[in-house]
């Protein structure tokens, strides 16, 4: 397949390498980062407002989690021995470090907390189920069926305990896959400190706009009224951090633009062609400027609440797109144009193949089925807690 | 011995498993080489060559580079005037060909590349597994057995030396010709230099010629601002050259 190119590109650059799947990457991760962010709002400081969305929010990082390896893993030239990464990996590579933060935040944050949370749940429902469901939910026991009193308050100390060690990891796990971008020297596209920076604010925009969507999506389909005092309080933290997101965006465009070293010739050249549709009309006015002014719209207008909600949905809509395209424009935009900086190329997407566009909407839609699986098996709304068994007492967060 | 039909029967499997590595080429031992005697490097006389594409043919033939990729390859400038941040660069096919005669007047020159052999190499830096190394004597060479095919190093190179061989799946680039470089032998493209525009050069050597050459003439590394410990000395390289 002939690859159009512009200009001088060294002849081994004229063939992208990291395809959408590793778009995916720092996607899907920074859904999982934002989405604990969110949780971490009630259990941490207290946030009662979106006490309704806590578990969702687990839930939704956990199913987002479970599928942010297969993007890399499908992209390997070699997928049988990416356990090497762990078994022997090497330390000054930020990649093989990535798999112990991954690791940590899965194993030591995320599935302990998630664990910890709907013990009580797992227990009462190993108590009162049948057949195959009360295997499955004896097994998640971990055979820890005490839900006694005291038990249930160490539970609550710990989870705590893990959900202060959660936010850093959170802040770890996307700032180090900037990280993984912002140190490859010999990309002035990524290469800047303040990637790792922009990764973190972007990921908890995306987290927290899309558990927003699926509150409002999943509280609709259960027929049971949205608590708009609960959409208001999550549409607030967007719209601040989104905020601040946009300022550190700017900040390094403005900076590039100010310094104009030898590659920013090369990088303008790209924004106002091959990058113009996806950077500047996608992810900066639909993605960025416009759920922006909506939601600044409803932070200083008196707006009914239907009126509202209607915002707060397309707002949260735009957000996720707009933070898909940045991904995008990170991604593919920085393997464009020539480490010579006299040229550029061009991406090919292919559709049904292993790196294809039919494999990365299979790869966003996989989340949602484990979340799927997740919420039948752990249902998190408020209202569907168990009934508690005879001589249990009433746990927190579950009525 | 006598060749009885039962001792025929018993050797012809054997020799048949045999032969399969005797095809494949029976590794060489230097048994005399010890590699930290020696630091190797590379040195490109630009005014000396002449773009007749015998260094990128003999290199695709030595290492069996895939057709499209290239361990090595040459890059023709023409700079017109003053304007040296814009030049014009072409290299058809790595200048495996040649190159057609150039129309346009003004300063032209052949600039051949290959891996700069880093000493802080980013892209061994990179490498998730250690896949990829910087030897003893000084050669960035690529594991393919153990290489996963991330990506990486070709993203963090900055000379965009490296590639995916798409055979084997794994990383690939120059590798000096380390085959031969270890048994007195130079590299495949600096033997059929018809001009000695390419020189293997052993820095640990001290009766090498690089030393004096080095003293004497005005020599850089391609982009020294990325602080990599290139190993690829430049004599009469022009402002232009990326």
């Amino acid at each position: 397949m002939q690859i159009p190119v512009e200009g001088f590109m060294y002849p081994n650059e004229v063939e992208l390498q990291w395809s959408i799947l590793i778009v995916l990457y720092p996607f899907i991760t920074g859904l999982v980062a934002g989405a604990f962010i969110l949780a971490s709002l009630e259990r941490v400081f207290r946030v009662e407002a979106v006490k309704p969305t806590y578990r969702l929010a687990l839930l939704t990082a956990l199913a987002f989690l479970l599928v942010a390896p297969l993007p890399l893993q499908l992209h390997l030239g070699h997928p049988e021995r990416s356990l090497e990464m762990y078994l022997t990996p090497h330390r000054s590579s930020a990649m093989a470090m990535f798999g112990f933060v991954y690791l940590w935040y899965l194993m030591a944050v995320l599935l302990l907390e998630i664990w910890l949370d709907y013990r009580r749940d797992i227990v009462v429902k190993s108590q009162t189920t049948t057949g195959v469901t009360r295997l499955i939910y004896r097994v998640l026991t971990l055979g820890s069926s005490n839900i006694s009193e005291r038990s249930l308050h160490i539970d609550e100390r710990l989870g705590y305990f893990i959900t202060v060690i959660g936010i850093p990891s959170a802040f770890l796990l996307h700032g180090y896959v900037g990280f993984i971008f912002g140190s490859v020297k010999a990309n002035p596209w990524w290469s800047s400190p303040l990637m790792p920076i922009v990764f973190i604010f972007s990921a908890m925009v995306s987290g927290i706009a899309v558990v927003m969507l699926l509150y409002m999506i999943s509280t609709r389909l259960r027929r049971r009224e949205i608590d708009i005092c609960c959409l208001d309080k999550i549409a607030q933290y967007l719209f601040y951090i989104f905020v601040i997101d946009f300022s550190l965006e700017m900040l390094d465009l403005l900076q590039r633009i100010y310094e104009a070293d030898e590659s920013f010739r090369s990088l303008d050249f790209m924004v106002h062609t091959r990058l113009w549709t996806s950077q500047v009309i996608v992810q900066i006015v639909c993605g960025t400027v416009t759920p922006i002014v909506l939601l600044g719209l409803t932070q200083i207008l008196s707006l009914t609440d239907t009126v509202r909600k209607r915002i707060y949905a397309l707002a949260g809509c735009l957000t996720v797109i707009g933070i898909f395209a940045m991904r995008w424009n990170v991604v593919i935009g920085g393997q464009l144009f020539s480490k010579s900086f006299l040229g550029y190329t061009t991406y090919k997407m292919a559709f049904a193949t292993r790196e294809g566009l039919l494999t990365a909407i299979t790869l966003l839609i996989l989340p949602f089925i484990f979340l799927l699986v997740l919420v039948k098996l752990l249902p998190p709304w408020p209202d569907a807690g168990p009934v508690p068994a005879s001589g249990a007492s009433p746990a927190h967060g579950t009525s | 011995m006598d060749i009885t039909r039962r001792r025929l029967l018993l050797l012809l499997p054997a020799a048949a498993v045999a032969w399969k590595y005797v095809q494949a080429g029976t590794p060489e031992t230097a048994p005399n080489y010890k590699m930290t005697e020696h630091w190797w490097a590379m040195l490109i006389d630009i005014p000396k060559c002449i773009g007749c594409g015998s260094c990128v043919r003999a290199c695709a033939e030595e290492n069996d580079v895939p057709e499209g990729y290239y361990r090595t390859w040459i890059e023709r400038y023409h700079v017109a005037d003053w304007r040296i941040e814009r030049p014009d660069v072409e290299s058809p096919d790595g200048g495996k060909q040649g190159f057609p005669p150039s129309e346009i007047g003004g300063k032209n020159f052949f600039v051949p590349k290959l891996c700069n052999h880093c000493a802080e190499s980013p892209c061994t830096q990179v490498c998730p597994v250690g896949a990829t190394f910087v030897t003893p004597d000084g050669v960035v060479l690529v594991d393919k057995s153990y290489c996963l095919g991330c990506r990486y190093c070709v993203q963090a190179c900055p000379y965009g030396c490296r590639f995916i061989n798409p055979k084997t799946n794994t990383a690939e680039k120059c590798s000096l010709c380390y085959h031969r470089i270890t048994k007195g032998l130079t590299t495949a493209c600096c033997e059929v230099c018809p001009t000695g525009a390419r020189q293997l050069a052993d820095l640990k050597n001290p009766k090498d010629p690089i030393h004096e050459f080095l003293r004497t003439h005005t020599v850089q590394v391609l982009k020294p601002h990325m602080a990599t410990g290139a190993k690829v000395f430049y004599n009469g390289m022009d402002g232009s050259v990326r």
